[in-house]
């Protein structure tokens, strides 16, 4: 549905998108994540089209988007600010672009109502747009870019300026509408759960590059590299060196956790024999009285941080440059394990990821 | 602490209430005169009449004066709020080499003693051989507006939300289309204003039309040249007074559009109730 | 942005078109304020430039003599009535811009700090008086300050005076007085803009360190107000100097100023250059007035820190 080959956008000397290469496929929900200024906001406008690429080629539904301006491509979008016309109400936003297409004024109305209950606005349609709340326009932005039927919807952080509870609403709100609208979204985010919760597919980016482009499940647990494993949540990483590399897998060996075999990342590349072995706190469980298990470390509770649901346990591990950090749900009294307790811990090998530094 | 601050605070109040009443009494001196039966404007009041007033429409020179004064003030308000919407939109909305530069020029006449832009005006019309009219005293009227045109735009201008028209166009709006559905209804308010504050800053202006207007005057070079006759001093009062309650008139009413101008710009963005 | 798409090289013609669109904005915003930076020009800027060339002109009788002299600055610097009539515009200006200020910063500050949701309200109410015309502001105070005027028939009224005083009218102080109200609200909006824009949590903190409200406000609320300060000083003090309207109605023969002999050279006295040398030195003057001022403002608030 959109191929980008080879994106790059500089101003002046900045390079604020670096050789980007992407296909997103028809009816994805597709997100770009990265910490602010990774270029990510700047790729979105370049497929809405209000920046140009200053070199490489963007082509929706197989057409190439050169030279065409943002008033004539099929894709449209919610801006960060909602962009909400402050002068008209929320029917006359909704058929802001509609009026351009000339339609019978029944079938502009039904457009209207119908892109209304997608977005459960129906019965709003004479409020102002300055009597609306946060959501409520949020909601009036969707349905005005979904009226238009476009083949693409960008979405520019459509939650952030949401309040917590509402953004958690949202999320499941947007997977449901892309869903049964069945049309591409592609949402701009800084936030991995955002991104985590929604996607079919992540893009991950850094400094104008693309890190990691995966499925959630597969860029939180086999990260390409530290920087991507860091941005998608807290990991423990220890110090590996590599014993054998082949097509499919990496052996690394470690201190602490001896010789391990982890499946090979996709993109990985090698930087001498030094590499990181990457586990998630969550992925180490306290192991209570005689309880063993065919893999497991142990050490001594250095620090104990206690989160309602869940505690987080610092655990000295001899032979570790860096004591562990272990999440544990409360269930089992990981609350009440006292600082300086001697412990045990258990891992699932698959659970280990090897990375490049 | 609290008793300094309490002073502080009690003092402030009655201070403004007398400086308040310092800037409007010299001038509500005017209607109470031009109410006053006695010629000579002086305490105590003599009685109350409205001759002066009745007198006003029997002077056709002052009746050509206001008619001047229309016409001059709505040309200047027109041409310099045009010329002030292009400055006012280059400034607000792009960035580019002398941007400074250029709005320092703009600006200049407000930080220039009137009389010499005046007087600079004059030696070049009349070297160039143009004689002094009407027209002449709008190009020195649109020159001393356009900074206030501006002024008053750029606020309307500013904080207008660039993704409102980036919205319009994503939604399939050319860029004239944008311009009429988007962009001018939401600074129509800053435009009225402008309008208005031009057009009184142009009849009530003495210098500019004292030096370039010709045989035709505006209703201030005539109220100068009444002012040297005693006698005339109660009509004079009168019409001054009319001259007031219209500038308070016009100003009111540029006021609440700045405000409604205002408001539609600050509701846009990311700042929610 | 297409036009160099034709031919070139994908990447080239990629590059140009972005560089192009960068380009084009520039452009934009160049062609859109260019109508008003011409009118501003050719009506402003030029005509400066011609009185400053006039000003190293002679007038001969109905022609202009082009040969360059500084006779008109020796007579504009020397003459006893020009150096007379610039040096009270001088005092007048910096008086009226010193009172002005003074007057206004606490009417700004009462605004700024108590005007709660009133703030556009007190504005407007003390704009209005300005945008009311000058000449019948003026004018008003020619009524309250003459021989039968308002201020001596209350006077006589209230048994202070026997028989009306001239000395209300006619000298220096009518004019500064009057200069004063009329430019008064002038001053208070760039104070009070200065003001508002003074984080209050600077306040709490230096209330927080132990200063009390004077020394806060000493160390903390003036300084960061004197660029407002500064502003209206200078949108008073330069404006004044030549102000020719005041000094005519209320100004008798003791209260003349510059505009009055610059205006006479102009009209009467027909002699351009040594108008236009009049002006171009007032200018001059004011402008460097001007900077002193801040400069010791600036020092100043420097210093009390």
């Amino acid at each position: 549905m959109i191929e980008i080959s080879s994106v790059s956008r500089s101003y002046g000397a900045f390079k604020a998108l670096d050789n980007a290469s992407l296909s997103i496929t028809k009816g994805e929900f597709f997100s770009l994540l990265g910490p602010s200024g990774c270029g990510k906001t700047t790729l979105l406008r370049m497929i809405a089209g209000f920046d140009t690429p200053t070199s490489g080629t963007i082509s929706v539904d197989g057409q190439p988007m050169d030279g065409i301006p943002a008033n004539r491509r099929p894709t449209n979008m919610v801006f960060q600010s909602y962009a909400i016309f402050p002068h008209l109400n929320v029917a006359q936003n909704v058929a802001y672009g509609l009026k351009r297409l000339r339609l019978p004024s029944a079938e502009e109305k039904r457009r209207v109502e119908e892109a209304l209950a997608q977005v459960s606005l129906s019965g709003l349609d004479a409020r102002g747009a300055t009597e609306l709340s946060g959501g409520q326009r949020q909601r009036v932005a969707l349905a005005r870019a979904l009226v238009m039927r476009p083949k693409v919807l960008l979405l520019d952080e459509p939650l952030s300026a949401l309040d917590k509870k509402l953004r958690e609403q949202m999320q499941v709100e947007l997977r449901r509408l892309q869903q049964a609208v069945g049309i591409t979204f592609v949402l701009v985010t800084h936030d991995q759960y955002e991104a985590l919760g929604m996607s079919d597919r992540i893009a991950v980016m850094f400094g104008g590059r693309i890190a990691q482009v995966a499925a959630p499940k597969e860029i939180y647990q086999r990260p390409v590299n530290r920087q991507v494993a860091d941005f998608l949540g807290g990991m423990n990483f220890v110090k590996a060196e590599i014993v054998e590399e082949n097509a499919a897998s990496i052996t690394v060996d470690t201190t602490g956790f001896g010789r391990v075999r982890t499946d090979k990342p996709q993109a990985f590349v090698r930087n001498g024999k030094a590499a990181t072995l990457g586990i998630r706190p969550e992925r180490l469980r306290v192991l209570w009285d005689d309880a063993t298990s065919p893999h497991e470390v142990s050490g001594k509770v250095v620090d104990r941080h206690y989160f309602g649901e869940i505690t987080h346990l610092i655990v000295e591990v001899p032979g570790l440059e860096k004591p562990l950090s272990v999440s544990e749900t409360n269930n089992f009294g990981a609350d009440d394990i006292p600082v300086g307790a001697p412990i045990r811990l258990a891992y699932d090998p698959d659970a280990l990821v090897a990375m490049a530094d | 602490m609290t008793a300094a601050r309490r002073l502080l605070t009690n003092w402030l109040p009655l201070y403004a209430a007398l400086y308040i009443a310092f800037l409007y009494l010299p001038i509500l001196l005017l209607p109470v005169f031009s109410f006053n039966t006695s010629a000579v404007p002086k305490f105590p009041l003599t009685g109350l009449t409205l001759k002066w007033y009745e007198s006003l429409p029997h002077t056709p020179a002052l009746l050509d004066a206001a008619w001047n004064s229309l016409v001059v003030g709505f040309a200047a308000a027109v041409v310099s709020t045009l010329l002030g919407i292009c400055a006012a939109r280059a400034l607000t909305r792009y960035r580019f080499p002398g941007q400074r530069a250029a709005s320092s020029l703009i600006m200049a006449p407000l930080v220039l003693p009137e009389i010499i832009v005046a007087v600079s005006l004059l030696l070049v019309l009349l070297q160039l051989g143009l004689s002094l009219s009407l027209f002449t005293v709008v190009l020195g009227h649109v020159l001393i507006c356009i900074p206030y045109s501006v002024t008053v735009l750029t606020s309307g201008f500013e904080g207008f939300d660039r993704s409102l028209e980036e919205a319009s166009t994503d939604l399939g709006e050319t860029a004239f289309g944008t311009f009429r559905r988007v962009t001018l209804p939401m600074v129509a308010p800053a435009i009225i204003s402008s309008l208005l504050v031009s057009f009184t800053i142009s009849l009530d202006d003495f210098i500019m039309a004292f030096f370039l207007s010709g045989t035709d005057t505006t209703l201030p070079v005539y109220i100068w040249g009444q002012l040297r006759f005693a006698a005339k001093l109660p009509s004079v009062l009168a019409l001054g007074s009319l001259l007031l309650v219209g500038s308070f008139v016009l100003l009111t009413f540029a006021e609440i559009m700045r405000r409604r101008a205002e408001r539609r710009t600050r509701n846009t963005g990311g700042a929610f109730v | 942005m297409t036009v160099a798409a034709e031919g070139s090289p994908p990447l080239r013609a990629k590059r140009a078109a972005a560089g192009s669109l960068l380009q084009s904005e520039q452009a934009q915003g160049m062609a859109l304020i260019s109508p008003t930076l011409l009118y501003a020009l050719v009506l402003l800027a030029v005509p400066v430039l011609v009185v400053i060339a006039h000003s190293f002109w002679t007038q001969d009788y109905l022609t202009i003599d082009r040969t360059f002299t500084l006779e008109n600055y020796r007579l504009a610097l020397t003459e006893p009535i020009y150096r007379d009539l610039l040096m009270r515009s001088l005092y007048i200006s910096l008086t009226v811009s010193f009172f002005t200020v003074v007057l206004a910063y606490p009417i700004a500050y009462f605004i700024s700090f108590h005007g709660g949701s009133r703030k556009s309200l007190w504005l407007f109410l003390i704009t209005i008086p300005f945008w009311t015309s000058y000449l019948l502001r003026v004018m008003s105070w020619k009524v309250i300050l003459g021989y039968g005027g308002v201020l001596n028939s209350g006077l006589m009224g209230l048994g202070i005076i026997d028989e009306p005083s001239t000395a209300f009218l006619y000298n220096t102080t009518a004019v500064i007085l009057t200069l004063t109200h009329a430019w008064a609200a002038f001053t208070i909006l760039p104070i009070f803009v200065s003001l508002e824009k003074v984080d209050r949590t600077l306040l709490e903190a230096a209330t927080d360190l132990g200063d009390g409200p004077v020394r806060r406000f000493l160390r903390i609320t003036l300084p960061l107000s004197m660029p407002g300060v500064i502003a209206a000083l200078l949108i008073v003090m330069i404006p004044t100097v030549g102000d020719y309207v005041t000094p005519r109605l209320v100004g008798g023969k003791d209260g003349v100023m510059i505009a009055n002999a610059i205006q006479a050279q102009f009209g009467k006295a027909a002699n351009w250059p040594l108008g236009a040398a009049l002006s171009v030195t007032t200018m001059a003057i004011v402008t460097a007035m001007a900077g002193v001022t801040v400069f010791i403002l600036r020092w100043a608030a420097r210093r009390a820190r």
